[in-house]
């Protein structure tokens, strides 16, 4: 099952690899991470999405937790959440499918943020099953780069991660 | 207030933590710290002749004191000798704390001589490592540095500090810390009482029970908890590798090691238990083997201070987070408090059945061939000769089961060994280190001639400090597990596993200014053995000729369940 893991984290020098590293050094696998510093200067917020059965997921929770870095950890996928990922995806666009481009973008509630005569980026923010969607709805043949910034993801309700 | 470099405020922090002895080895990026050193009395430096062997030391001081060690080497090379010693210390959880010397702040990263980047390979066998990048940090560092290692789940801790970092002519205020803080380490320190009430109804409900104790109950100081816990239920106790001595193995309530080469009898109560004890231990894979048929009938209590070794591959019914130390004492009031007792009918039972499995196979071996020395007959004499009362240290290999096997520990902290890491090379370093901080007691290094070759040059460190350390060394003129393996597994086609053109140990041993003795002969054991412990200010190497053929049994079957084992050549349970 797909679990998104949200760690709080010191905003310290090695803190990141220390956490990439024991993924890596316990076969933990990575789907997408993401990392920046929170509102406390001392903190950066960390998600990382990951694969796994409920014993490997336990694990990968109390591993984290170990590494003296790491303030605090959550699995989101727990609880009522949300998630967003956003993707700035390029296509070829001419002829009619420019306009089918606009008119999928449109449905998706992507904006175009960069035109060229030949050239369409998309910018679109949603869960990561949806952005999929979106490029499945276009076909792969057209695209000329995609970008993906990873998963984010926040607990519904009164739930924080804070310290 | 007190105005010290960098240098100084190393050596001065490692004083007011109580340090006596650091192991170690000059280098270039440390030589701000060498010279402090040398101009102060309170901090003893002790050289040894290859980085590797500084950790051991500094390693089996803490296995034998539960008090971090400390180890000093300088960038580069210096640093990754040492990275063994580490791993040895991060597997079998125990407190260090390594300083590596880093070249100046500004070249790191542009690959200046001796230069690596010891943050980054040692992140993967460390509790924790810390960088200075101010000098005026350094006496907090250090005290983080011990409070991480010593406390919780213990490990090893390095602390990197750029050469700059201890330039001697730039001063700061000196102040050590008593406390620090770390908003987020926060070891448990006591244990769920409602899981703990939990676990105390099964134990009293068990009709086949069994306690399983592990390094845990060494390094956390529960020894005599768990003897009294132990002897109150009348329950049978197995130890680990990591945790012989926890329970004094001449009692009749122990049943021995267990696992790969555990006795007879401690795999049978395992596998027929209706309850395991686990304490301190991590269910390793020398211990369960095939983990799909590990003890099918019975439920786990595990008691650990790390959440993350319960359930890691067995999962338990009952996990119980906190100090060993503490949680049996829990359990221990509660069964004081308690009109509860253990079922006696079932006991009894239980206990006929031990006593039947001991009579069939207790720790037997063979000694048909009298010409031959059998290296379990060297321990047995070992363990008569020194009483049961030494601190042995041991190589890894076959000489290594056969300690843990056939020598009775009676106390805690007595039996050292690279039991996780499996780490040849470790003994005679580790004798030193613990000889260092015991010098009335008897110290012995039981090797191999394949481990001691390993870190052989520290014979001239021991004849420098004067470290009067017997060694022992099983010579069988061959890797004998791996030998073992090959006789098992590979039809006995001996790749690489024998020791062409071993030296004179007699000769080598003369040249650093030691003893050596040579026995070939079980009928002159005794007395060798008792004269070299009678020498006590001289190191003696005996280099004791044994049956190169002799097999470490039981030996589990791979991938079967606890009972299923190998107790000789022929024979299979």
């Amino acid at each position: 099952m797909r679990h998104i893991i949200s760690v709080l984290l010191e905003n310290e020098p090695g803190a990141l690899s220390r956490v990439v590293g024991l993924f890596s050094q316990r076969n933990f696998n990575i789907e997408s991470l993401t990392v920046a510093p929170t509102n406390d200067e001392t903190l950066s917020r960390l998600t990382v999405t990951t694969e796994g059965d409920d014993r490997v997921v336990e694990q990968i929770t109390k591993q984290l937790n170990k590494l003296i870095d790491v303030v605090k950890v959550v699995d989101l996928t727990e609880g009522e959440h949300i998630e967003r990922e956003l993707m700035m995806i390029k296509f070829k666009a001419s002829g009619a499918f420019r306009a089918e481009v606009k008119r999928t973008a449109d449905i998706f509630r992507g904006q175009i943020i960069d035109i060229t005569p030949n050239t369409y980026t998309v910018q679109l923010v949603g869960s990561s099953s949806k952005l999929d969607a979106f490029i499945d709805s276009l076909g792969s043949t057209s695209i000329m780069e995609v970008v993906r910034s990873g998963v984010s993801g926040i607990a519904r309700g009164e739930k924080v991660l804070s310290l | 207030m007190e105005l010290l470099s960098g240098a100084e405020m190393v050596v001065r922090a490692l004083r007011d933590e109580g340090v006596k002895f650091i192991y170690g080895y000059p280098g270039g990026a440390l030589l701000h710290v060498y010279d402090a050193i040398f101009q102060q009395e309170e901090v003893e430096h002790v050289l040894v002749r290859h980085e590797q062997a500084a950790t051991h030391m500094a390693d089996a001081y803490a296995r034998a004191t539960g008090k971090a060690g400390v180890a000093l080497v300088t960038s580069g090379p210096g640093a990754t000798n040492a990275v063994t010693g580490i791993a040895t210390a991060y597997m079998d959880s125990i407190p260090m704390v390594v300083i590596t010397g880093q070249v100046m702040s500004h070249l790191i990263g542009e690959d200046a001589f001796q230069e690596t980047d010891m943050i980054g390979i040692s992140r993967p066998i460390v509790k924790h490592n810390f960088s200075v990048s101010h000098a005026e940090e350094i006496p907090e560092i250090i005290r983080k540095a011990f409070h991480i290692a010593q406390t919780g789940r213990p490990g090893p801790v390095v602390v990197d500090i750029p050469k700059d970092m201890t330039n001697p002519t730039d001063r700061f205020p000196y102040v050590f810390p008593k406390q620090v803080k770390l908003r987020s380490y926060n070891p448990v320190t006591k244990g769920h009482s409602g899981q703990i009430k939990k676990a105390f109804d099964l134990l009293m409900s068990a009709k086949r029970p069994v306690i399983y104790a592990g390094g845990g109950v060494i390094m956390g100081d529960a020894s005599e908890e768990l003897t009294e816990l132990a002897q109150a239920l009348n329950y049978p106790v197995t130890n680990t590798l990591m945790g012989l001595g926890g329970y004094p193995g001449t009692d009749r309530q122990f049943v021995g090691m267990l696992g790969m080469h555990g006795s007879y009898e401690a795999n049978m109560v395992m596998h027929h238990s209706d309850l395991i004890l686990a304490i301190g231990v991590r269910f390793d894979d020398r211990v369960t083997n095939g983990v799909d048929k590990f003890c099918p009938t019975a439920k786990i209590v595990h008691i650990d201070v790390d959440p993350a070794s319960i359930s890691k591959t067995i999962r338990a019914d009952v996990p119980i987070v906190g100090p060993a130390k503490s949680v049996l004492d829990e359990l221990l009031q509660l069964l004081k408090a308690s009109k509860k007792t253990p079922d006696d009918e079932a006991s009894k039972a239980w206990w006929a059945q031990i006593d039947e499995w001991r009579q069939r196979h207790g720790g037997h071996y063979r000694t048909d061939d009298s010409e031959k020395m059998k290296p379990q007959q060297v321990i047995e004499m070992l363990s008569k000769v020194t009483g049961g009362d030494a601190y042995i240290c041991s190589d890894v290999g076959q000489h290594q089961m056969f300690a843990a096997q056939y020598y009775k520990f009676n106390k805690p902290n007595r039996w050292i060994n690279s039991g996780g890491l499996g780490t040849m090379g470790f003994g005679l370093p580790a004798a030193m280190g613990v000889k260092m901080n015991f010098p009335d007691a008897d110290v012995a290094c039981v090797t191999g001639e394949g481990s001691i070759q390993m870190n052989i040059q520290e014979l001239s460190t021991c004849n420098q400090y004067n470290i009067p350390v017997k060694i022992i060394c099983l010579n069988n003129g061959s890797l004998g597990m791996v030998r073992q393996w090959q006789d098992m597994n590979y039809e006995s086609r001996h790749s690489q596993s024998y020791m062409e053109s071993l030296p004179d140990f007699m000769k080598l041993v003369e040249s650093y200014g030691h003893v050596g003795i040579k026995v070939e002969k079980y009928s002159e054991l005794e007395a060798a053995m008792e004269k070299a412990f009678a020498m006590k200010d001289r190191l003696v190497f005996m280099d004791i000729t044994v049956d190169q053929h002799e097999h470490v049994y039981p030996m589990q079957v791979p991938r079967g369940s606890m009972r299923d084992m190998w107790l000789s050549k022929t024979e299979r349970t």
